[in-house]
């Protein structure tokens, strides 16, 4: 049996990290990097959204692309959950529908990093009649 | 559905960050002498009207624009009264929100726990200027999980980085088997 992990232990894990670009630094500037948003509303939780948030987590560390990853409530979306919002640098946001973590990697691999565009897009008006 | 625990503390935690609390404990407290569970999630948000803290579990209540309905905390009192227990929230406008839920620990429609220490992570990783507290009681000890310890030690590194990630969800695992949580 080994020694159960404490907060002590975090120091490795930080002597690691070092050199790279810590995540607070990243979030001087977010707009220069890769920002996806998971809805995390009862319908986005129900379908499955942490899976989806955990696997964009892990393959943007394991792909080495910058990317900060977050939660945001019910986009209005439910029948397409899990949602996700992807903002590009210096691009309008797009929502993905259906996200799963076959989806999440489609997207990751020809959105993220090719800018070509996948199935499941959910067209989006931020201009509201109200708003213009 | 919320299939077990872990899934209704993301749900109940979002209502929280929607209320803008700083600050957001989530505790268990397993009892095998009285056979009990309890799931109190704690918030210092802007707390719930009186007038709408009444139907706060009526799922045609919500707060939010984007629709009618809002299934978070019935489903959560549904959860609870089927295993012979109850749902209670709390509320004082300006100082926060408690929610306090028990379960029958033996009985069979209580769901399992599921990934409690991924989703309480999750949840600190994407809300860093959140401060959450997770403790967990069983007969056999208690476990404390505080951002705030987690911050000062990462000493300026952020929370939200995946190797972190990864190391709090082991270590937070590592700690609640010491303790022996239920499934």
């Amino acid at each position: 049996m080994g020694q159960v992990k404490s907060l002590a232990d975090l120091r490795k894990i930080k002597e690691n990290q070092q050199g790279k670009m810590s995540l607070r630094e990243k979030s001087n500037n977010p707009e220069s990097l890769v920002q996806v948003r998971v809805a995390m509303a009862t319908c986005g939780i129900a379908s499955g959204a942490k899976q989806v948030m955990d696997f964009f987590i892990e393959e943007f560390d394991k792909r080495n692309i910058q990317a900060v990853v977050t939660q945001t409530g019910c986009m209005g979306y439910c029948f397409a959950e899990p949602t996700v919002e992807v903002t590009l640098p210096g691009k309008e946001p797009v929502v993905f529908g259906y996200v799963d973590a076959k989806k999440a990697d489609d997207i990751i691999e020809k959105y993220v990093k090719n800018g070509e565009l996948v199935e499941g897009i959910i067209p989006v008006n931020y201009e509201t009649i109200e708003k213009k | 559905m919320m299939k077990d625990f872990a899934m209704h503390i993301m749900d109940i935690v979002q209502n929280s960050i929607s209320a803008g609390a700083s600050q957001i404990s989530v505790t268990i407290t397993e009892s095998e002498a009285d056979d009990s569970l309890k799931l109190v999630i704690a918030d210092n948000g802007k707390g719930i009207p009186a007038a709408m803290l009444e139907k706060v579990t009526d799922p045609y209540t919500t707060s939010r624009t984007t629709r009618k309905v809002g299934l978070g905390l019935p489903l959560l009192k549904q959860h609870a009264e089927s295993t012979g227990g109850h749902l209670s929230i709390a509320s004082e406008e300006g100082k926060g929100t408690v929610a306090e839920a028990s379960f029958g620990l033996s009985h069979l429609d209580r769901q399992p726990l599921g990934d409690v220490a991924g989703t309480i992570v999750l949840l600190a990783a994407a809300n860093p200027e959140r401060r959450f507290i997770y403790r967990h009681t069983t007969p056999y000890g208690s476990y404390t999980f505080d951002t705030d310890e987690v911050n000062a030690e990462l000493d300026g590194m952020s929370i939200s980085e995946a190797p972190v990630i990864r190391f709090l969800r082991e270590m937070i695992e590592e700690n609640l088997k010491e303790i022996k949580i239920s499934g």
